[in-house]
């Protein structure tokens, strides 16, 4: 099924859903609309500002669902970049902005590898399951924040459970004037256009695509080592959803808290899979999932639909995304047994 | 005199395949009757009839001397009739007794399942633990459970495809001691094995089966293996086929082992092995399922590591997978990409899309691979065409060495003969090309060299029928 398919299926499913519910479907769409884009300034405030967390990290689910790692651990990933940058902003306050934001986003993908080196490992040394113990790693770091947040990390006054506020020089810099949408969604757009090149053009690319796609005939046939190409993607995946955290600091809390992500890695799998793991079209799916988390605030204070309707829509495209596999890989059998 | 189990003019077609052409196969009570025949004769299949998984075409099953009609394992089961599988048919997670209760009609209670298993093993002398997880257990004693579960549904007619093969010798003694103690009264059991020694120490009859065919019927005491030689590889047809290639005798080694060991998760691994392969020498492999073939293959094409003792091969060789569409391609990629495969491993920057839809163009016309075009996914091709593919993307531009796996694994005679000249022709060129086949007539008809394995170990032999068959099934020269 289409990307374009599943929109429209998207879509679809919202208006039933409200309509179901008792809720004036016109006046909610209405709402949605205007939060999601009202007008050019909203689109790029709301929609693409909420976009560009989604968009990381789903280039980071996509790369490693690519090479056949189901890394469900982008948003403990996340969140350990958002530590590692908050950490290194205020560990050099006085660092002039040229060296310190490039600095603190290093610093945050280097965490993100750090955090999916556990999983990586346990996978190659013991073949344990990176579904489970991504997962697990997730609560690892949430604690971990949590405990930062109220003890070494802590702002200075001792009353939130917080970071102190980074010093301006670490803020990325505001790529659209009057909007408060930053440079992280470029850098995001630009490590799609990358990634969807190195996969398709690239020896290193195809190899990550073949591991994926059937591992024992690129270890007889292509005679790939197997087990090293997928640690490595599974390392620059981390390190994808470790930015993804470092920008979100640095485009927008400005600070560390527990609740800094409300499951951008999560939505990120919905977003990889509507994208059908293609980065370019990750691009369009993290915008259309953004899109629709701006307007559901938007319909919540408007229209007073519960803004977790867009969980439900979320957890509706994975299940129609792989429900459609179902039924192509059956086409396929069929196909071959004629 | 009376008989446990008569299978009679027993056929069976799978397409244009007869595995089964009135094949006879009939087993007096109180006796081990062994089944004897090469990979692919029917011993199997015609097993498979017995116990219900296999329906056959024509023929009739005598149980005790009554006619019967077995639609399924469980009324092969009702009529005394239980089968234990090559592969083990065990649940891992579960206990032993867990295992042995599966299947069986009523409510489960631990207790009785657990007091059940205690009470076989005693009566039977197969002890086993009950509350062992079967995962946990050796294989000996997994197989002790599937004995097990057939003896507690009261089997009499008690079928072991080849037992012995994943066993320790030790370990074959024990079993083929418990076998011989089963087989008395009423009871009978068929031991499937293409071990000659074997079935001729512990068997009262033998049958052979060769083809689908039985071929011979008789009782053990009166049979020796040069006979069961005989009988499983029919007389030598004549070979009207190209003459294998010659190496010429100066030509420089470009391969060769010595002193390889390998330890395998499932059979004998590799034990001990030398072996050398000269450019320009066809070299067969002759060896029944398992017997550490693979092993060696994979060594010899740089896909698996010795363990211990020296390899020397060039970087790159080529190599013809058995199972193409587990290790031979990716069936949803396209042709070009297929071809893109080769020497990914070791691939550095841009691949060149457009030189390799050239090259896959050019390899499509020189091979004859039938496809819409080069972007056709190879999974939508027929067998033969994708192994003609795979074949021109390890052959051209030719390797020093190449190695190939049973390459002509259901094909058709036009697709292996065209299999079989291009291997001919890779050797003509110059390199050293190493093939196995499951079928030992190909091996001759295609080597000009033949070493044998057999247990892990590798012979040097004569290329010979009898001689390759008797070293092939470990029999005393």
């Amino acid at each position: 099924m289409t990307g374009a398919a599943l929109v429209a299926l998207v879509v679809l499913l919202l208006c039933g859903l409200l309509a179901v519910s008792g809720y004036d479907v016109g006046k909610a769409l209405t709402a949605l609309a205007r939060g999601a884009a009202g007008s050019p300034t909203i689109f790029a405030s709301s929609t693409l500002v909420r976009a560009t967390p989604l968009l990381l990290c789903g280039l980071a689910v996509a790369l490693a669902f690519r090479a056949g790692i189901v890394n469900i651990g982008a948003d403990g990933q996340l969140l350990a970049g958002a530590t590692a940058a908050t950490a290194l902003a205020l560990a050099f306050p006085r660092a002039p902005a040229l060296l310190g934001v490039p600095l603190v986003l290093a610093g945050g993908a280097l965490a993100g590898v750090l955090c999916a080196m556990v999983p990586a490992w346990l996978r190659r040394r013991f073949g344990v399951l990176e579904v489970i113990t991504t997962i697990m790693m997730n609560f690892v770091v949430l604690y971990l924040v949590g405990y930062l947040v109220r003890g070494p990390l802590q702002e200075p006054s001792g009353i939130n459970p917080q970071s102190a506020t980074l010093s301006e020089a670490y803020r990325l810099p505001f790529v659209v004037p009057g909007t408060r949408l930053h440079a992280g969604f470029l850098i995001g757009g630009l490590l799609a256009v990358a990634l969807a090149w190195y996969l398709r053009r690239t020896a290193g690319g195809f190899r990550i695509r073949v591991i994926g796609a059937n591992p024992n005939a690129a270890a007889v046939a292509g005679q790939v080592n197997v087990p090293v190409t997928a640690t490595r993607v599974f390392l620059a995946s981390g390190a994808l959803a470790g930015l993804a955290g470092a920008v979100e600091v640095t485009g927008v809390t400005m600070a560390l808290y527990e609740n800094l992500s409300p499951g951008y890695g999560f939505s990120a799998i919905a977003v990889a899979l509507l994208a059908n793991l293609n980065p370019l079209g990750v691009i369009l799916s993290a915008t259309f999932l953004g899109a629709l988390t701006a307007g559901a605030a938007a319909m919540q204070r408007e229209a007073g639909v519960p803004s977790v309707l867009v969980s439900v829509i979320e957890a509706a495209v994975i299940l129609g995304v792989l429900a459609s596999r179902v039924v192509i890989a059956r086409r396929a059998r069929l196909r071959s047994a004629l | 005199m009376t008989f446990a189990l008569e299978l009679l003019d027993i056929s069976r077609r799978f397409g244009n395949v007869v595995a089964l052409r009135d094949a006879q196969l009939q087993v007096r009570a109180g006796t081990v009757h062994a089944v004897l025949g090469e990979n692919g004769a029917g011993k199997t299949t015609l097993m498979r009839v017995a116990f219900g998984l296999v329906a056959p075409d024509s023929g009739r099953i005598l149980r005790a001397g009554r006619q019967l009609t077995i639609r399924n394992p469980t009324d092969a089961l009702q009529a005394g009739i239980g089968m234990v599988h090559q592969h083990f048919t065990l649940v891992p997670a579960m206990t032993v007794a867990e295992n042995v209760a599966l299947g069986m009609a009523g409510r489960f209670s631990a207790r009785q399942a657990r007091d059940r298993v205690i009470e076989l093993g005693e009566r039977t002398g197969l002890p086993v633990a009950p509350d062992d997880r079967v995962e946990v257990l050796p294989v000996g004693a997994q197989q002790r459970v599937e004995i097990l579960k057939a003896v507690a549904r009261d089997v009499e007619v008690l079928v072991l495809d080849e037992p012995t093969a994943v066993l320790a010798p030790d370990e074959v003694e024990e079993l083929l001691a418990w076998i011989r103690r089963f087989a008395t009264g009423t009871r009978a059991v068929v031991l499937i094995t293409h071990k000659l020694r074997e079935a001729l120490s512990v068997a009262d009859d033998v049958t052979v089966l060769r083809a689908g065919r039985t071929v011979y019927q008789s009782a053990a005491a009166a049979t020796t293996q040069d006979m069961l030689v005989t009988a499983m590889l029919g007389s030598t047809p004549g070979n009207t086929s190209a003459p294998p290639a010659q190496a010429p005798p100066d030509s420089p080694v470009v391969l060769q082992l010595r002193g390889v060991n390998v330890r395998a998760a499932t059979g004998p691994g590799l034990h001990d092995v030398s072996f050398s392969a000269r450019a320009g020498e066809l070299l067969g492999i002759a060896a029944v399922e398992g017997s550490g073939q693979a092993e060696l293959l994979r060594v010899l094409a740089g896909r698996l590591h010795a363990e211990s003792g020296t390899v020397q091969r060039p970087q790159e060789c080529a190599f013809i997978a058995e199972d193409r569409h587990r290790d031979g391609a990716v069936l949803d990629f396209t042709l070009v990409e297929n071809v893109a495969l080769r020497g990914l491993g070791s691939a550095r920057g841009l691949l060149d899309w457009g030189a390799l839809e050239r090259r896959t163009t050019a390899l499509m016309g020189t091979f004859d691979v039938r496809a819409p075009g080069a972007a056709t996914p190879i999974g939508a091709l027929s067998g033969g065409n994708q192994q003609k593919l795979i074949l021109a993307r390890e052959l051209e531009p030719l390797p020093s060495v190449v190695v190939a796996e049973n390459p002509t694994r259901g094909l058709d005679v036009q697709a292996t003969s065209e299999v079989h000249r291009r291997l001919r022709a890779a050797a003509a060129a110059g390199a050293a090309v190493v093939v196995y086949s499951s079928d030992v007539d190909e091996v001759l008809d295609l080597a000009s060299r033949v070493v044998v394995m057999h247990n892990g170990r590798l012979l040097e032999v004569p290329n010979d029928r009898v001689t390759v068959g008797r070293a092939m099934l470990g029999a005393s020269s």
